[in-house]
């Protein structure tokens, strides 16, 4: 071990890896708490939709594709002042999530949003001639039928976030990210690269995998 | 029991109106059918019978109410006295074949033990109780509308819309499903009202029929009256239709 990977600080390696992965878990959560909403409300406001409305599905999809245009590494810098209201920090895990969560939750939003269109026309009039109210059309119909698309999207957004997570190292936010970049790029230390490169592999081999599974384990189709 | 008074429906951004001056009358307690080609208006005819839908102009009654002064919670009331089967069923595909027959009983807050007392009861009516605990994509056609008819059942409604319920089934599911709506029709007392394309759907089981064209109803009676002696061009272009 000594030979192959000298520069190699494996205590520090595991650190960055626990680094990463709070950052991903952290922001992944929030992400679907705030995209899931956000998509289900891009689906209602559209057109034939329950709650079908020009104007709000325009402020919405304008708010959504602006988000998602701006480059990620532009969005952590302009999002420092905001990140240091919200958790008094900029640096370190904490100071990632926000912009992560800004960066990714739009992104999902537009799956759920494709996820709810797939759905057929017909099940979600039946609910609403069974007398259901707009709320219990979303919970118990909308969701539970999308389910799996919503999963395959929580799985794709989660990947990206992996990536997010990589840049955001760059303005101080820790994890396998900043390690590459810091040693492995700006210090030449190719064995460094490696090591952490292999990682960030790994671990988005593992999402998809579970992701698949657990797709495929709520589809009735 | 369901009246229609001089009722239009005129979609935004299209030329001529999907429905003009219809005015209708349902009487309880018979099956009554509504006959057209695709694009004379059905679909959005019977949608207004439970508020799918809202008249452009002109009133659509149920029972002596207007439709359009509920509020919305008087709406989801008067729903779950009308149920309605579909001609793609509608199921739920992440739910059982339980799951679905429940769910307007879930929507209603009706109890846990309740819900099973009476799934059960609607699901031996409709003849699927080995088949509670499949889901709708490992049923056949006919199996998935025993189980959109026994969920339409599930409120214990006065009224079943049924929207070219049928026109997915072959011909002997097609008299099965028929079968079983003329039975319910007689046990319960149950309102018929079925839109389609299909003369022996209409022939086999309804007591009056409508006859709709180009969003304009052109000739209401009995069955026999109208197919019999058939004055609108339109009634006759169906027969010969059929004949042909």
């Amino acid at each position: 071990m000594t030979g192959l990977f000298t520069n190699v600080d494996w205590p520090e390696i595991g650190r960055a890896c626990l680094d990463t992965l709070a950052m991903l878990s952290g922001s992944l959560v929030l992400t679907i708490l705030l995209g899931l909403p956000l998509g289900v409300l891009l689906f209602l406001t559209g057109e034939r939709g329950l709650l079908a409305s020009l104007f709000g599905h325009g402020v919405l999809g304008a708010v959504v594709n602006v988000l998602r245009s701006v480059p990620f590494i532009i969005l952590l810098i302009v999002m420092i002042p905001l990140t240091m209201v919200l958790v008094g920090t900029s640096l370190g895990v904490a100071g990632a999530i926000p912009p992560l969560v800004v960066g990714a939750a739009p992104f999902y939003a537009r799956l759920v949003e494709s996820a709810l269109r797939e759905i057929d026309r017909t099940t979600i009039e039946a609910t609403q001639a069974m007398g259901a109210t707009t709320r219990q059309i979303v919970t118990g119909a909308l969701i539970p039928e999308a389910l799996p698309g919503l999963i395959t999207g929580a799985t794709v957004t989660a990947v990206a976030l992996v990536s997010f997570t990589a840049m955001a190292g760059v303005v101080g936010a820790g994890g396998l990210g900043d390690l590459a970049i810091r040693f492995g790029y700006q210090r030449f230390q190719t064995d460094v690269m490696i090591v952490t490169v292999v990682l960030l592999v790994a671990l988005v081999q593992f999402i998809q995998f579970a992701g698949d599974r657990l797709a495929r384990r709520v589809t009735r189709r | 029991m369901i009246r229609l008074t001089q009722v239009r429906k005129h979609y935004a951004g299209t030329a001529t109106p999907a429905l003009d001056d219809v005015s209708l009358e349902i009487v309880k307690g018979e099956v009554f059918g509504i006959i057209g080609r695709s694009g004379a208006g059905k679909s959005t005819l019977i949608r207004l019978l439970n508020g799918l839908e809202r008249p452009s102009a002109g009133t659509v009654r149920v029972e002596e109410v207007a439709i359009d002064t509920l509020s919305a919670a008087e709406l989801r009331a008067l729903r779950r006295r009308i149920g309605m089967i579909f001609q793609n069923f509608g199921l739920l595909s992440s739910r059982t074949v339980a799951g679905n027959v429940g769910f307007p009983l879930e929507l209603a807050g009706t109890g846990k033990a309740e819900r099973q007392t009476k799934v059960a009861a609607l699901l031996d009516r409709v003849g699927l109780t080995p088949l509670a605990d499949r889901y709708p994509a490992q049923l056949s056609g006919g199996q998935r509308q025993r189980v959109g008819i026994a969920r339409a059942l599930a409120t214990d409604p006065d009224v079943l819309l049924c929207d070219e319920a049928t026109s997915a089934l072959d011909p002997e599911t097609t008299r099965d499903v028929l079968a079983l709506l003329r039975d319910l029709n007689r046990e319960l007392g149950l309102t018929v009202v079925l839109i389609t394309h299909e003369m022996a759907v209409v022939r086999s089981i309804c007591d009056r029929v409508a006859v709709i064209d180009a969003g304009r109803i052109v000739e209401t009676g009995p069955v026999h009256d109208v197919f019999d002696a058939a004055r609108h061009p339109a009634t006759q272009r169906m027969l010969a239709g059929l004949a042909a």
